[in-house]
């Protein structure tokens, strides 16, 4: 063969491996949503929605751990985002070539990878040891413990987007730094700041591993933050590892719903951040 | 009294810039004190993790690493199969996903008509959100299954006789087990794979790329001769990223694994990671070793991929430097 038609061989092997490639990416999304749309409908009734998780072996639905889920993940939004907010503003505006932001910008890439159950174990020896029993405030703040490192490094990245000379302007007017921030840099940055808050939002909803030793779990309905409380993804775990079959199947119904939620926040989120950059 | 006036129009107006100097102040510090926050964090972490491992690690000392005892009732633990189970699982789930994750960052940076990269690049990295207990129920429910039947079975008798596949390749065929725990790893880290080298494939200046096809090479010699040289570290980097969330992921490897303490050479065998025990035993865990045993092995994994994700880290950093 000569080498022209080896070398053109070997071209088309290798761009041919890489469409197989990304069929096959596109292929596992596709088996993995459909398979949950296919198992989860069957269970997607009315009283998932509106009755509690069942003893084995009794009709119930998943009412108290979407509770329990929407209630922790917006407490630890609530606790976390503000504290990524500040921290990526510190990082972005104010600590720019400082060893502190190198120091907290390294930190912060590695917390946003950790391993989330190491976080669980955290939260378990510096809440739940010292209270003595598992509750949701604890679970809270394990998915806070998340919040922070997501909204920190969009935060960053979209308030260091925003160009220098709109700042120049706003302190030639003679706005103080503080009002600067608020006023223009926020502003400007403003729907990167959001689809970062989205995302981390999406990435708390669906995490198990640090809820399953925090806030444990709850057969019944409970919005004491200082009691054990159930949770869409723990519910999941305890369901579909069982033996029965209608814990099963509402486990398949709770996945769909979680995937549901999460893809929608994510896609919204995209959406939001694709509007700004056109 | 004008005099007087103009002294109080100038009192008033040290005063609103005193005000307005303070609030500039506390902003700042307010900011400061998050970021410091974040450092606290880490090293809570750090200490929570060997405060709560002290009473193992009197117990077993190094001793811990290298023993293989799993046993509640006599209080004997040791951490090498979960530790070999988390580095055999990870280092598969990489040979599969690099290749596959390389190929479609390829495909969408050279191959794929212009209107279908973003949808197509979007699609996978939805991959990246489904929650890690969805992979972990679709997994037991209908991966391991389909393994069972399909693909377990195969490769026994097609390895069967070979001399060292055989042992690797060998029990019979559970679903559950280390092979099927890689696949879903691998499948979860792709979409990292991916949208990372596509991102370091495009800080590749373009006069380069248009360079090696004015000489004539090929899409592949291209990539293969300019692109992944010019990328090489940011290449690694992403795949040592990917690495670190495998070694971490608790919720898809904990459905499929089976769950047995116990180092064994064949991949079809059920085996555990530490994330997987972890989350298995830590609420069933009643004493003070037990307990200390499992936070020692969360202290172990906090080790692992901490090095693992500071190497990652410091290469994307460099190839950001020099993208910049």
């Amino acid at each position: 063969m000569s080498l022209y038609a080896t070398r053109r061989k070997n071209n088309a092997v290798a761009t041919g491996l890489a469409w197989g490639a990304a069929i096959f990416g596109l292929a596992w999304l596709f088996l993995i949503l459909g398979s949950l749309l296919f198992q989860g409908l069957r269970g997607l009734t009315p009283a998932v929605f509106t009755q509690m998780t069942p003893p084995p072996g009794s009709q119930g639905g998943l009412l108290n751990a979407i509770a329990g889920s929407v209630l922790m993940t917006g407490i630890g939004v609530a606790i976390g985002a503000p504290l990524g907010l500040l921290a990526g503003t510190y990082l972005a505006e104010y600590g720019r070539g400082t060893k502190l932001a190198t120091v907290v910008r390294f930190v912060n890439d590695i917390l946003l990878s950790a391993p989330s159950i190491v976080i669980g174990l955290f939260v378990y020896t510096i809440v739940v040891a010292p209270m003595g029993h598992f509750s949701g405030i604890s679970g809270a703040a394990a998915l806070s413990l998340l919040v922070v490192p997501v909204v920190l490094r969009t935060t960053e990245d979209m308030l260091l987007l925003v160009p220098g000379s709109m700042r120049e302007a706003a302190a030639a007017l003679g706005a103080p730094r503080a009002v600067i921030i608020g006023r223009v840099a926020y502003r400007a940055a403003k729907a990167g700041i959001v689809t970062g808050v989205l995302l981390a939002v999406a990435r708390v909803s669906g995490e198990t591993a640090p809820l399953l030793f925090t806030a444990l779990n709850n057969q019944f309905w409970s919005t004491d933050l200082n009691a054990p409380m159930a949770s869409l993804p723990v519910v999941i775990f305890q369901f579909a590892l069982s033996p029965y079959k209608d814990w099963q199947q509402l486990a398949w119904t709770g996945a769909l719903l979680i995937t549901v939620a999460v893809l929608t926040l994510s896609i919204v989120a995209r959406a939001l951040s694709a509007g700004r950059r056109n | 009294m004008e005099a007087q006036a103009v002294r109080q129009t100038v009192k008033d107006r040290a005063r609103a810039l005193a005000g307005i100097a303070l609030a500039d102040r506390l902003f700042h510090a307010t900011t400061r004190a998050a970021a410091v926050i974040v450092l606290v964090i880490l090293g809570g972490v750090i200490v929570s993790l060997v405060h709560g491992s002290l009473p193992a690690m009197r117990a077993f000392g190094f001793g811990f690493l290298t023993s293989q005892a799993w046993n509640p009732v006599t209080d004997n633990f040791g951490a090498l199969p979960a530790i070999y189970g988390t580095v055999v699982t990870s280092a598969i789930a990489m040979l599969i996903a690099v290749p596959v994750g390389l190929g479609i960052a390829t495909f969408l940076t050279e191959l794929c008509p212009h209107p279908l990269r973003r949808p197509i690049g979007v699609a996978i990295e939805l991959l990246a959100g489904i929650p890690s207990i969805i992979y972990g129920v679709w997994g037991l429910f209908v991966f391991a299954p389909f393994v069972q039947t399909w693909v377990q079975p195969q490769l026994i008798s097609l390895f069967g006789d070979v001399p060292v596949l055989s042992s690797l390749f060998a029990g019979p065929p559970y679903g559950i087990g280390m092979l099927t725990a890689s696949f879903i790893l691998a499948i979860m880290v792709l979409p990292f794979i991916a949208s990372i080298s596509r991102d370091v494939f495009a800080t590749v200046p373009p006069v380069l790329k248009e360079a090696a096809t004015g000489i004539g090479c090929t899409t592949w010699e291209m990539m293969r001769y300019v692109v992944l040289p010019y990328t090489r570290v940011g290449v690694i980097g992403g795949v040592m990223l990917a690495l670190g969330r495998a070694l971490g992921e608790t919720m898809a490897v904990t459905f499929v694994i089976g769950n047995a303490h116990k180092v064994s050479p064949s991949l079809l065998a059920p085996g555990t990671t530490i994330s997987a025990t972890i989350a298995n035993e830590f609420t069933e865990a009643v004493g003070d070793i037990y307990t200390s045993a499992l936070i020692e092995l969360g202290l172990i994994l906090f080790i692992i991929t901490f090095i693992v994700l500071a190497i990652a880290r410091y290469m994307l950093m460099r190839i950001e430097r020099n993208a910049a």
